[in-house]
């Protein structure tokens, strides 16, 4: 009997931080047209969960997740663009909530390292095939 | 001599690298999210009623006065800690208005019998939605806005008993 009811706080526990409330109506219902289910699933895998952090709301089970699933997918259905429904939740998280990085001040290095880096390799290789020829 | 300086650059650059790394692993880790409407209009939204006798909240019943906007759940243990402290700011004169979140009329009036009521109304949001619109990443969390109707000040987190005098002060400046 203890030992169920220890079992029972170890399954319970996590649900706590969680409603009891059912999924909302498009969390996990894909869009009847094809084609907009593909962009809504494509924008889902670069958007990220909120709660979790580390999870895109693709590949994340929070409520939340869930929340922002439904919510891609009713825009998307309306008719909105992917880069709109981006947009629109950028306003409100800021860049953190996307996995597509603008450019801007503080990414510039993340998109100009590899450049630079590959650049600064070719000069290296190019010097040093010139010296062993001579 | 050129040749003999150049030689230490690969090490000089190794240990930049393992600042940068030791810095980003002993930094304190945070992972607060804030809403970017922080000093923007609050957004447009009308939300039912979900507790008996207390109305529906929409946006525009906030414009005039400063007012307290609560994000929180019956089912979330750490709005239960903050109620006393929302109870105290309601006797100390600040209006307090709710967003329910994925919440049933029956379980908020149970935790409003239990935990004290200091709110003016509350608004049903059973999907979250108007959370997403307001950029609030979870409950409970506290917005202050404006006698223009602007948010002034987003709290993350549970409100302790050391955070009232913030508050407080935030109410005070947003007059």
């Amino acid at each position: 009997m203890k030992r169920a009811a220890l079992l029972l706080a170890i399954v319970a526990a996590p649900a706590l931080g969680q409603s009891n409330q059912a999924a909302a109506p498009m969390a996990n219902v894909q869009l009847p047209d094809a084609a907009k289910e593909r962009d809504a699933k494509a924008l889902m895998e670069t958007l990220r969960c909120v709660v979790c952090q580390g999870q895109s709301i693709a590949d994340s089970d929070a409520e939340m997740a869930g929340d922002m699933r439904s919510l891609v997918r009713e825009r998307i259905a309306k008719g909105e663009t992917p880069d709109r429904v981006r947009d629109w939740l950028i306003e409100r998280y800021g860049d953190y909530v996307s996995y597509d990085p603008p450019l801007s001040g503080a990414t510039a290095p993340l998109w100009i390292a590899p450049v630079a880096l590959l650049v600064i390799g070719a000069l290296v290789a190019a010097r040093s095939f010139k010296r062993r020829r001579r | 001599m050129k040749r003999g300086l150049l030689i230490w650059v690969p090490l000089a650059v190794f240990v930049a690298l393992a600042a940068l790394v030791l810095y980003g692993l002993f930094r304190p880790d945070n992972t607060v999210i804030r809403s970017a409407l922080v000093g923007k209009p609050l957004p447009n939204f009308a939300l039912a009623p979900i507790a008996p006798g207390k109305p529906g909240l929409a946006a525009a019943d906030m414009k005039g006065g400063v007012r307290l906007l609560n994000v929180f759940g019956s089912w979330c243990i750490p709005c239960i800690a903050e109620a006393p402290q929302l109870m105290a700011l309601k006797e100390r004169g600040v209006e307090i208005d709710a967003i329910a979140i994925r919440d049933t009329g029956p379980a908020v009036q149970r935790f409003l019998n239990e935990n004290g009521d200091p709110y003016a109304r509350i608004g049903d949001d059973p999907r979250s939605q108007v959370q997403l619109s307001l950029g609030s990443s979870g409950v409970p969390e506290t917005f202050v806005i404006d006698a223009q109707g602007k948010i002034a000040l987003q709290h993350v987190g549970p409100i302790n008993a050391n955070d009232i005098d913030d508050i407080l002060k935030a109410v005070e400046d947003a007059k």
